[in-house]
């Protein structure tokens, strides 16, 4: 008996060993996610974590993933805790011959990471979050926040309040309220608006909610009592459904509430119902499963059974947000490894990848994502690129995000200018000495 | 002064909602001494049960292709509650009895992911909105025609807070079963000593928490949706014992208004000129103050040590 278990073994392990070996000769391109599927914030991390899973496994089982190299996309949980997102960033990032990009899917985890990844020459890609001023490449050369920032909504913000009050010189005298997590994720907008304040003459109200957001009485009856004529929202998880709620009860106007693209999710609105018809909040892509990449996903990953989520759910706003930011990495790193002529590329070299990215309209219809969002560039200089914000309605009827305008440019006077002394004052702090971009 | 009114009516309306989470601590506080931890995950446990029970993106529905009514989902859920009591008190408790009671905290703290984790295997992590035709928003009646804010599920919360309170207070005092609780609160040993099963004991109080953390799960759930951060109002109700006491159950409902009314007006009246966001911070201020004064809180038992 024991002879034959042994036998067994010995001939599992004469398989499996040159499998092994193959695995660890092959060029692997080592994605780590830091990922939340579980505590508060999974709702929303979960959707999101699954949209960038679902298109790297469609690479893969696709094309054999990026420019035939396949991709090792390794999941670490963080439940959004920052120190969690430390420890995954330490114990994947010398995976395979090293994790080529991270994006921490929080910008607590990202204000950690940009010191740590600088140092180790790894990319963080902290699409629309984490600190603003990393659109200087200049100073943050290893951290990429495209298509558009926290400063890039509350200027766009400011811009649609001002058009529907019939002029931005209308705004004088006018009060908007920011109701905002009380994290680092939520102040990142005050600055902006602060300065937007000046500028257009508004009254600015900040109110703080404290994580994770369940109980706001106090904010709203706040709200109630001072009648702001706008409300902006930087709420992430139950805050954003609580406030919609609590926003409908004192029956403040849903189309004079505007959230981030963080407040606007599917799982934002539904909870609150029909209160919610109306509810505004930013977005820089399409939501909906009607594109070719979502036909490929069902396609290659779904009908294998090899999918990270529901089928029924693909193309919800926050698995759409997946798909966009799996996309502009793997974009990324198939620059990188065209510029550098490698199927192994580094950390270093996706860095390179990153700055010459450019996915105009026809790239976005090769990759099957045609009018899915706008064209991107990247530079040396500009790692937020085009910093354009549209706004999309909750329709509660139909049960759908749709489009109400185009795609805004944000207040580059005011925003560069931010842009250039946070950051400025950022190196002062660091030490750091402004690379030169050629 | 309406204003200050309608302040002070919305402090006291979460304050019952934070009341409801703090009566389950104290009922197993009160009958074994445990300072059960855990009591939040069983809120949101009992609303992930619900949920599954009466709406058709369930199992039971996958399995049997049908959701129950809400009352025999709320019977149903009750079921699971007591089942969940048994096993805690076979797996858990039984093996801990009379060790020191940090080891039982830390064991509901085990507990509490335990749960936590069990719940998202079973049930999955999105959102799920709860309606079980309890009124939502505010009052139209005193909206238009006193311009008085009132949220109609807060009233709701506080009347069933109120009949809780009532049908705890003679399960306590009148029954031969809230007795022989209270003696096993009392003294493990003695309660063995005169016959009071502790086993048996341990399962009735932890299912009786368990329907308290029912009506609370029903009762957030219904505000936000049943979702994760549910479990984290246990952090809520701390505060709210410190205040009211460990060991009492209209302790538990007055801590919950004090620290109601309380957090609203300091947020209100002090927030805007500190930043904002005093509210959790004060609350547990106001307890921190109430330790110094009054360790035991307002309604709790003066523990005399004789050394």
């Amino acid at each position: 008996m024991r002879l034959k278990l042994l036998t067994k073994a010995l001939a599992v392990a004469a398989v499996a060993m040159p499998l092994t070996t193959a695995v660890a000769d092959a060029a692997e391109l080592t994605i780590p996610g830091t990922i939340y599927r579980t505590g508060p914030y999974a709702p929303n991390g979960i959707p999101w974590a699954n949209g960038i899973a679902d298109y790297y496994a469609m690479l893969n089982e696709r094309d054999g993933g990026i420019e035939g190299t396949k991709i090792n996309y390794v999941e670490c949980e963080t439940a959004y805790n920052t120190k969690q997102g430390v420890e995954c960033y330490e114990n994947t990032k010398g995976i395979g011959s090293g994790a080529l990009v991270y994006q921490p899917m929080s910008t607590g985890i990202t204000y950690q990471l940009i010191p740590k990844a600088t140092e180790d020459k790894i990319p963080v890609f902290s699409m629309g979050y984490g600190r603003t001023s990393a659109a200087n490449g200049k100073v943050f050369p290893y951290v990429f926040n495209m298509p558009a920032t926290y400063w890039d909504q509350a200027s766009v913000f400011v811009k649609y309040a001002g058009e529907k009050e019939g002029g931005m010189d209308k705004l004088k005298g006018k009060k908007i309220a920011l109701v905002y997590h009380n994290s680092a994720y939520g102040k990142e907008p005050i600055r902006t608006l602060e300065e937007l304040s000046k500028k257009h003459g508004f009254e600015l109200m900040l109110l703080a909610v404290d994580h994770p957001g369940q109980e706001q009485k106090a904010t709203w009856l706040q709200i109630r009592r001072e009648r702001p004529d706008w409300v902006f929202m930087w709420g992430w998880g139950v805050m954003n459904q609580v406030a919609i709620k609590e926003a409908s009860s004192i029956r403040y106007p849903m189309d004079h509430f505007i959230g981030v693209w963080w407040s606007g999710s599917e799982n934002d609105v539904t909870p609150a119902g029909e209160d919610a018809h109306g509810y505004l909040s930013a977005t820089f892509h399409a939501s909906g499963d009607n594109f070719r990449a979502h036909d490929d996903i069902k396609k290659f990953v779904y009908d294998k059974g090899k999918g990270h989520g529901d089928r029924d759910r693909i193309g919800e706003v926050l698995y759409n947000r997946g798909i966009v930011a799996a996309m502009w990495t793997s974009e990324a790193i198939r620059n990188a490894m065209r510029i550098h002529n490698t199927k192994n590329p580094t950390g270093e070299q996706v860095r390179d990848g990153f700055e010459s990215l450019n996915v105009d309209a026809k790239r976005l219809a090769v990759l099957g994502l045609e009018g899915f969002t706008y064209p991107l560039q990247v530079t040396c200089e500009n790692h937020t690129g085009p910093g354009k914000v549209a706004l999309q309605q909750w329709d509660a009827k139909k049960g759908e995000w749709s489009l109400v305008t185009d795609f805004y440019s944000s207040d580059r006077d005011v925003i560069d200018k931010l842009i250039a002394e946070d950051s400025m004052a950022y190196a002062k702090e660091n030490n750091i000495t402004p690379r030169t971009c050629n | 002064m309406l204003f200050f009114l309608e302040t002070v009516i919305s402090g006291l309306m979460a304050g019952v909602m934070y009341s409801l989470v703090a009566l389950g601590f104290v009922l197993i506080f009160k009958a074994s001494g445990i300072f059960n931890f855990a009591q939040g995950v069983f809120a949101l446990f009992a609303g992930l049960a619900l949920y599954d029970f009466i709406s058709e993106d369930g199992w039971f529905y996958d399995l049997f292709g049908f959701a129950l009514p809400v009352w025999l989902g709320i019977i149903a859920t009750m079921g699971v509650m007591v089942i969940v009591a048994w096993l805690v008190e076979r797996l858990v408790l039984r093996h801990l009895v009379n060790q020191e009671p940090i080891i039982l905290f830390m064991s509901t703290i085990g507990l509490a992911y335990f749960l936590e984790g069990v719940g998202d295997i079973l049930f999955g992590s999105d959102v799920k909105p709860l309606d079980i035709g309890l009124p939502q928003g505010a009052s139209d009646y005193l909206l238009d025609n006193y311009n008085l804010y009132v949220e109609k599920l807060e009233v709701v919360a506080a009347v069933v807070a109120a009949v809780l309170v009532i049908v705890l207070a003679i399960f306590f005092q009148k029954t031969r079963i809230g007795r022989a609780l209270r003696a096993v609160a009392d003294d493990h040993q003695a309660a063995l000593s005169v016959g009071i099963s502790l086993r048996t004991i341990w399962v009735i109080v932890w299912s009786v928490s368990g329907f308290v953390a029912l009506v609370a799960g029903i009762m957030w759930g219904s505000k936000s949706g049943i979702q994760f951060s549910l479990s984290l109002i246990a952090l809520k109700a701390l505060p709210v014992l410190i205040l009211g006491g460990f060991t009492s159950v209209p302790g538990a409902i007055i801590g919950g208004l004090i620290i109601g009314v309380g957090e609203k007006v300091a947020e209100v009246y002090a927030g805007p000129f500190v930043g904002g966001a005093i509210e959790n911070w004060f609350a547990y201020m106001l307890a921190l103050v109430f330790l110094l004064i009054r360790p035991q809180g307002l309604f709790g038992e003066k523990i005399i040590e004789r050394v």
